[in-house]
């Protein structure tokens, strides 16, 4: 059997083409049991940033026209049209693929979080569908186990990867957590609402926004639950806030250091962090000066942006190691297949001498007591046993040399064995 | 059983040293010698308790009577006060501090004879337990507020300067850093209190004379006093009880030790 990966990314394809590619929960179980057709395996594994099938078959030829023929289908395009778009990988190939895949090192961002459990939705649903055999359960579990060491042996999605990130992720170097903290919201635009979006999501407990339009900074509120006043408000709220997001479209600052000095007197020591991204700025730079204020405005949190990335991309060349480590632990895996069925009848043809000599000398044996009967019974198993370790094992190190199938075919010839055999196929299985 | 000591004073310094040299190794590249660092501070601490357990058991009377005796317990009851929650990961930058400090006491308490297990005191063992056990944690709790205070301020000036790596380095929030600090504190000057007062009782009862080390061991404990009622009446928080922390710390190095040993 052979592993086919048939698919498109946003290395390859725009987005308008990635949106029709795109395989939906309800969608996705009916083609993978179309792909994987009577007796192969199918996995859809369909991101904002890609497509990807991967489908088992004993024709890899067969699988890759089946896969073409479902994306294309989905992009409403000819097959010849897609084509350029699509990429198309094999066995230890498709397996290093998906690996990188789970690590998030094929990702937009280096060590974004959520494209494991993407793997692993896909996954799960194949399973739940029957189409997820040996070969893809051994080879998704393992993509699993790939993601989950990277997040844990490297630092690679330990850094904010955007402005709005970097600032939550500051204030939480401030405040630890941000559950039950208190935001104040300067200006009601886009920019605004992206950050005060992130700063929620963290547990932000309430928001105050204040804007020169109060309508405009009232309808911003009530979208988080907040309250809302004009700018004339500010100061006696910034006694309570713990964190100031600044997006004005004021000429000057619309927080000068006096105020916030005035405030900090009332705070009784309380921090308060401040994320000035107005172009012009609206908090004084001075302001960073006095005790317990931090003023991060946007080009400050550009270069710890910058400076992430850069980790994340360090970090990444250590994944990329642990990745090509598991790659490898895959293809010997997938190699001893070729010498699995072999083996297995091997030891089976050996168990049925065993037991059928054992038989024939029955008269003789009778006169045993059961222990020594026993004794007889694990003697003969040990000699086999020892008699089989050694070719075993060498037939297992040349499936890993790629030399599986010859020893394979010489071990069946030398011993006459037929993996048609209902034991041994027992065994092999 | 001096045997036993001497192979049990080995592991212990190696892994020390060895954490010592990984946290400065994981100061320069985040995150990757970290699990070598805690490796090595448990099984220096394992180790070194495993060595006062023999200590105690060949001593006849208190074992770390000493200077030298009572430096090792001290080193001991710092690294333990560490491991509380050195492991968790954020913290483990307080080890920077830590460990290179607890390498070179236990070296000195070694080199100086503390960590034999001959000698003993004849002072009576449960005043001396009392009263060096309390004292000498006390000070354990003092040297980590110490280095909570440092990691803060480290940790303000870079968030101050805007320094892009800021949060490449995993450490403690400000505010974990700020509550650390006073609670430590809280903590460990009720143990100075009672050390002290279990001293003063048996000044009393067997008389004897007030020295410069009993001066030093008072004024400490007016300065974590004062610390305490700033920090949780005054309402002192951050740069200025970090600061704090550190000025009752240096009054303890550079009073306490020169009067301890001349």
């Amino acid at each position: 059997m052979r592993l086919v990966l048939v698919g498109t990314s946003h290395h390859r394809a725009p987005v308008e083409l990635r949106e029709q590619l795109y395989v939906g929960t309800p969608e996705n179980p009916v083609l993978v049991r179309r792909l994987a057709a009577a007796e192969g395996e199918a996995v859809a594994l369909s991101t904002c940033n890609r497509t990807e099938l991967y489908v088992v078959d004993s024709d890899p030829e067969v699988a890759q026209e089946r896969a073409f023929a479902e994306l294309a289908a989905l992009g409403g395009l000819t097959e010849s049209e897609i084509a350029p778009s699509l990429y198309t990988l094999t066995d230890d190939a498709a397996a290093l693929h998906l690996f990188r895949v789970a690590a998030s090192l094929d990702s937009m961002i280096p060590g974004e979080a959520q494209i494991l459990g993407q793997v692993r939705g896909a996954y799960e649903t194949a399973k739940a569908a029957g189409t997820a055999g040996p070969i893809l359960h051994r080879l998704f579990r393992q993509a699993l186990r790939v993601g989950r060491r990277v997040r844990a042996e490297t630092a690679i999605g330990e850094n904010p990867a955007s402005i709005s990130s970097a600032a939550a992720e500051l204030a939480e170097r401030v405040f630890g957590t941000l559950e039950g903290r208190r935001i104040l919201v300067l200006g009601a635009g886009k920019m605004s609402d992206l950050a005060a979006v992130n700063l929620i999501s963290r547990g932000v407990e309430s928001v105050f926004v204040a804007n020169r339009s109060v309508e405009r900074a009232e309808r911003l509120a009530k979208r988080f639950g907040g309250r809302a006043a004009g700018l004339d408000a500010v100061e006696s709220e910034l006694e309570d806030v713990d964190i100031v997001v600044a997006s004005t479209g004021a000429r000057g600052f619309v927080l000068s250091k006096e105020q916030v000095e005035r405030a900090m007197k009332k705070r009784r020591g309380r921090p308060i962090f401040f994320v000035d991204i107005a172009v012009p700025r609206d908090v004084d730079p001075a302001v960073n000066e006095l005790e317990g204020c931090y003023v991060y405005d946007v080009d400050d949190l550009e270069r710890v942006v910058e400076e992430s990335v850069a980790g994340r991309r360090e970090e990444a060349v250590r994944a990329e190691a642990i990745v090509a480590e598991e790659a490898e632990r895959f293809r010997a895996w997938q190699l001893s297949l070729d010498v699995v069925p072999a083996i297995a009848s091997l030891r089976a043809r050996a168990e049925s001498i065993r037991a059928s000599e054992l038989e024939r000398a029955g008269g003789r044996l009778n006169s045993l007591s059961p222990s020594e009967r026993r004794a007889v019974e694990s003697l003969t198993a040990q000699i086999v046993n020892k008699l089989l370790h050694a070719p075993t094992v060498r037939m297992k190190q040349a499936a890993a040399a790629a030399d599986g199938v010859l020893y394979a075919d010489a071990v069946r010839h030398l011993f006459d064995l037929d993996e048609r055999d209902p034991q041994a196929r027992q065994q092999g299985e | 059983m001096g045997e036993l000591a001497l192979i049990l004073v080995w592991p212990a310094l190696a892994g020390y040293l060895e954490a010592a040299v990984a946290y400065v190794g994981d100061g320069l590249h985040p995150g990757r010698l970290s699990r070598f660092a805690i490796w090595g501070v448990r099984v220096g601490w394992l180790a070194q308790t495993a060595l006062l357990v023999v200590q105690a058991a060949r001593a006849d009377g208190f074992p770390w009577s000493t200077w030298a005796g009572s430096l090792n317990l001290f080193v001991w009851l710092v690294v333990g006060a560490y491991l509380i929650w050195g492991c968790r990961a954020p913290y483990r930058l307080l080890g920077l501090l830590v460990m290179p400090l607890a390498a070179m006491l236990f070296l000195i308490a070694w080199a100086s004879g503390g960590a034999g297990s001959d000698g003993g005191s004849e002072v009576g063992d449960l005043f001396l337990a009392f009263h060096v056990g309390l004292i000498l944690a006390a000070f354990a709790g003092f040297t980590l507020a110490a280095g909570l205070a440092a990691l803060y301020l480290w940790q303000e000036r870079r968030l101050k300067s805007h320094a892009p790596g800021v949060l490449r380095q995993r450490a403690p929030s400000q505010a974990a850093l700020d509550t650390l600090t006073g609670r430590t504190v809280l903590v460990a000057l009720p143990a100075l209190t009672l050390g002290l007062a279990v001293g003063f009782a048996r000044l009393g009862s067997e008389g004897g004379g007030f020295d410069a080390l009993m001066a030093v061991a008072v004024l400490t404990w007016a300065a974590y006093t004062a610390f305490l009622v700033l920090r949780f009446e005054a309402g002192w928080r951050g740069r200025r009880t970090a600061y704090l922390a550190l000025a009752a710390f240096a009054l303890v190095v550079t009073a306490l030790v020169p009067v301890a040993h001349f």
